[in-house]
C-alpha cells in the first residue's frame, strides 16, 4: 500500500476501514541467503537496502522482542554530521544525505526536520577548537557557521548568558542538522523491507551461531534453527553477547544512557542545542515537550534503566543554561544501553569467521547514523567489499594503531 | 547505588570514579607479553551481561581503589574488597 494525500483523504471518507498491517508475520523459513540480527534501525536499514539497492533477495531480520523496542525507539532524535575526523565526517555527512531524501525513498513520514543545531562556546580555545571542526566539515562537504555571541542571543534571548563558569561565547551551528521522528524511521524501514520480500521475525532471539570449518551456517534461535549463507550482527548494546556466540570478545563495554522529556509546554526551542560543558543538550518536540539529556551513567550496565545522581547533573545541567525551566516538571525517564567502544567511534566491519559480519561500536550516536549504517553493511554484505565512507570502521583498528578518538580520550569508554 | 566501603562502611557511588573490569589490574609483563597480548587486556572486554567484578576509586573518599562485584543486569553490589587485597591474594606485592 503506497501513502498519499489522496489515500489520507479517501481513508477518512470511509471511516478509515481500508488500512492494512503494515508488514506481514512470517514464520521463520529453514534458510536464508541473509540474516541480520537485530530489528532496530541499523537492522531493518541494512535489510532494507540489501534488498533495494543491492538487489538481493531471500533476507530475514531476526529480533528478539518486537521491532524498533531497541534504542531507536529510546534516542532523543537528533541528526547531524559535525564530526571532526577523516574517519567519521564522510561517513555521517553520507547519512546526512540520505535522511534529506529518506521519506521520499521509503514513501513513509519519518518527520525529518533539519531545524539546526548549535554546540555552545564558553571559552576561547573551545571557539577554536569548534572552528576547526567546522572547517573539517566544510571541507567534507558538510555545513557549518560560526555564530557570534549576539547571533546565538536573537534565536535564545532568554539563556543565561553570563553563567559564571561558562558564559555563552557563540556557538558552531549545522543548520541541516535536525530531529526525526525516531520509531518512524524503525517503521518506514521495516515497511520497506517487507514490501520487497524480507521476512521480519519478531520474538526471535538468537541464542547461538553455527560455525563449521570457520565459516557460519546458521544461527540457533528460541524459534530452532535458521540457516544462513551469510549473518549481519547489529544488536546496538548487546553486541558483546551475541559476539560472544562467535568465540569473539569486542573492544566495547555497554552502558546505559538516560533521556528525559518534560510536560508540554507553548514554542520555547526551534532548534536542537548542546551545552557540552555543561553535560545537557535539548530540544523540543512537536508535541512540546522538552526531550533533554546528558552523559551517561558511567558504568557497565546492561539495565535500561539509569540511577538518579544522572538525572540531578542533567538537571543542574539544564537549570544552569536555561533558568526559565525551573518550575517545569519532568514527564517520564527512561534509559537505552549503548554500545560503548574503545575510541568512541563505530564498526562495520567482516569478522574472523567468513559470512559473518559485524555492525555495533555505535555509543550514544548511533541514531542519525542509521541510513548511511544501513546502506554501508549491506554493501559490505553484498559485495564483501567496504563501502567508500566506512573504510575506517575495523574491528582490528587498535592493534593497528588507527583509532578514530574525536575527543581524544583513550580506551576509556566511559568518557568518550 | 550504594558501596559498602570496606574501611569506610556504606558510601554513595556518586564519590567514586568508575574505572571498568577489574581485569585491567592483570597487566600483561611489560618485559615478555607481545603485542597481541597488550592489545587484548587494553582494548578488549567480557563486558557480561550480569556479575562483573569492577574497578572502583573513591575520589571523594579515602582515594583507595575498590574492587566492586555488581551485577550489570540489576545493580545489585554483592561484593566490595580493597584492590590491594585482591593483587595480594593473587600473590602481588602491591
Ligand atoms: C537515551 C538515548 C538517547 C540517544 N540519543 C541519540 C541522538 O540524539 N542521536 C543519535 O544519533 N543517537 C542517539 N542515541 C543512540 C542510538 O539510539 C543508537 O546508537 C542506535 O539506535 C543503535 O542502533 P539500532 O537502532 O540498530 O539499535 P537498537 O534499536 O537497540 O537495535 C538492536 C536490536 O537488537 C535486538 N537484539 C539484541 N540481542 C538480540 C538477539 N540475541 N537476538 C535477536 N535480536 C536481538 C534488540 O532487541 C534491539 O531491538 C541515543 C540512545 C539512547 C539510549
Amino acid at each position: 500500500m503506497r501513502y498519499s494525500g489522496f489515500r489520507v483523504i479517501a481513508e477518512a471518507l470511509t471511516g478509515h476501514k481500508g488500512w492494512k498491517p503494515v508488514w506481514r508475520d512470517p514464520a521463520p523459513q529453514p534458510e536464508y541467503d541473509y540474516i541480520i540480527i537485530g530489528g532496530g534501525g541499523h537492522g531493518l536499514a541494512t535489510a532494507y537496502y540489501l534488498a533495494k539497492e543491492f538487489g538481493q533477495a531471500r533476507i530475514a531480520v531476526l529480533e528478539k522482542g518486537y521491532l524498533g523496542g531497541g534504542n531507536v525507539g529510546r534516542n532523543t532524535t537528533i541528526i547531524r554530521s559535525n564530526y571532526l575526523l577523516d574517519g567519521n565526517e564522510p561517513f555521517y555527512e553520507f547519512s546526512l544525505k540520505l535522511w534529506e531524501g529518506l521519506e521520499q525513498d521509503f514513501n513513509y513520514n519519518a518527520m525529518v526536520s533539519q531545524r539546526g543545531i548549535i554546540n555552545l562556546i564558553h571559552t576561547d580555545a573551545q571557539r577554536d577548537a569548534f572552528t576547526r571542526r567546522g572547517n573539517a566539515m566544510r571541507l567534507h562537504g558538510a555545513d557549518a557557521e560560526l555564530l557570534s555571541r549576539e547571533q546565538v542571543r536573537q534565536m535564545y534571548p532568554w539563556l543565561n548568558f553570563d553563567n559564571a563558569r561558562f558564559p555563552i561565547k557563540g556557538a558552531l551551528m549545522q543548520r541541516r542538522g535536525g530531529t526525526v521522528r525516531h520509531d518512524a524511521v524503525a517503521w518506514g524501514y521495516a515497511r520497506g523491507a517487507d514490501l520487497r520480500g524480507v521476512d521480519l521475525i519478531q520474538n526471535c532471539e538468537v541464542t547461538g551461531m553455527r560455525i563449521e570449518n570457520g565459516r557460519i551456517k546458521g544461527v540457533e534461535t528460541t524459534r530452532g534453527f535458521i540457516g544462513a549463507k551469510k549473518v549481519g550482527v547489529a544488536v546496538a548494546g548487546s553486541s558483546s553477547k551475541v559476539m560472544a556466540y562467535a568465540g569473539m570478545r569486542l573492544p566495547i563495554e555497554s552502558h546505559v544512557l538516560q533521556a528525559f522529556v518534560s510536560e508540554g509546554l507553548k514554542p520555547l526551542i526551534d532548534g536542537v542545542m548542546t551545552f557540552g560543558a555543561g553535560h545537557f543538550y535539548v530540544s523540543q518536540s512537536d508535541k512540546g515537550g522538552l526531550v533533554f539529556g546528558g552523559d551517561i551513567d558511567g558504568y557497565n550496565s546492561y539495565a535500561q534503566r539509569g540511577n538518579l545522581p544522572v538525572i540531578e547533573d542533567v538537571a543542574e545541567g539544564g537549570m544552569a543554561l536555561m533558568p526559565a525551566i525551573g518550575r517545569v516538571r519532568l514527564l517520564r525517564t527512561w534509559g537505552g544501553i549503548m554500545d560503548m567502544s574503545m575510541d568512541g567511534s563505530p564498526f562495520i566491519d567482516k569478522t574472523p569467521v567468513e559470512g559473518l559480519y559485524f555492525n555495533g561500536g555505535w555509543c550514544y550516536g548511533g541514531f542519525k547514523a542509521t541510513p548511511a549504517s544501513g546502506w554501508c553493511f549491506a554493501h559490505l554484505m553484498a559485495r564483501d567489499e567496504p563501502h567508500k565512507t566506512a573504510t575506517a570502521y575495523r574491528l582490528d583498528r587498535f592493534l593497528k594503531g588507527r583509532m578514530i578518538d574525536e575527543k581524544g580520550q583513550g580506551a576509556q569508554p566511559n568518557l568518550h | 547505588m550504594i558501596i559498602h566501603h570496606p574501611i569506610l562502611g556504606p558510601r554513595d557511588a556518586q564519590e567514586f570514579v568508575y574505572l571498568g573490569d577489574a581485569a585491567l589490574m592483570n597487566r600483561p609483563d611489560g618485559m615478555t607479553a607481545g603485542i597481541e597480548e597488550f592489545h587484548d587486556w587494553l582494548y578488549n572486554r567480557d563486558n557480561p551481561a550480569g556479575e562483573h567484578q569492577e574497578l572502583w576509586y573513591h575520589e571523594q573518599g579515602d582515594r583507595s581503589w575498590l574492587v566492586v562485584t555488581r551485577n550489570t543486569v540489576t545493580h545489585e553490589i554483592t561484593k566490595v574488597e580493597l584492590a590491594r587485597d585482591v593483587a595480594r591474594s593473587k600473590g602481588r606485592s602491591k
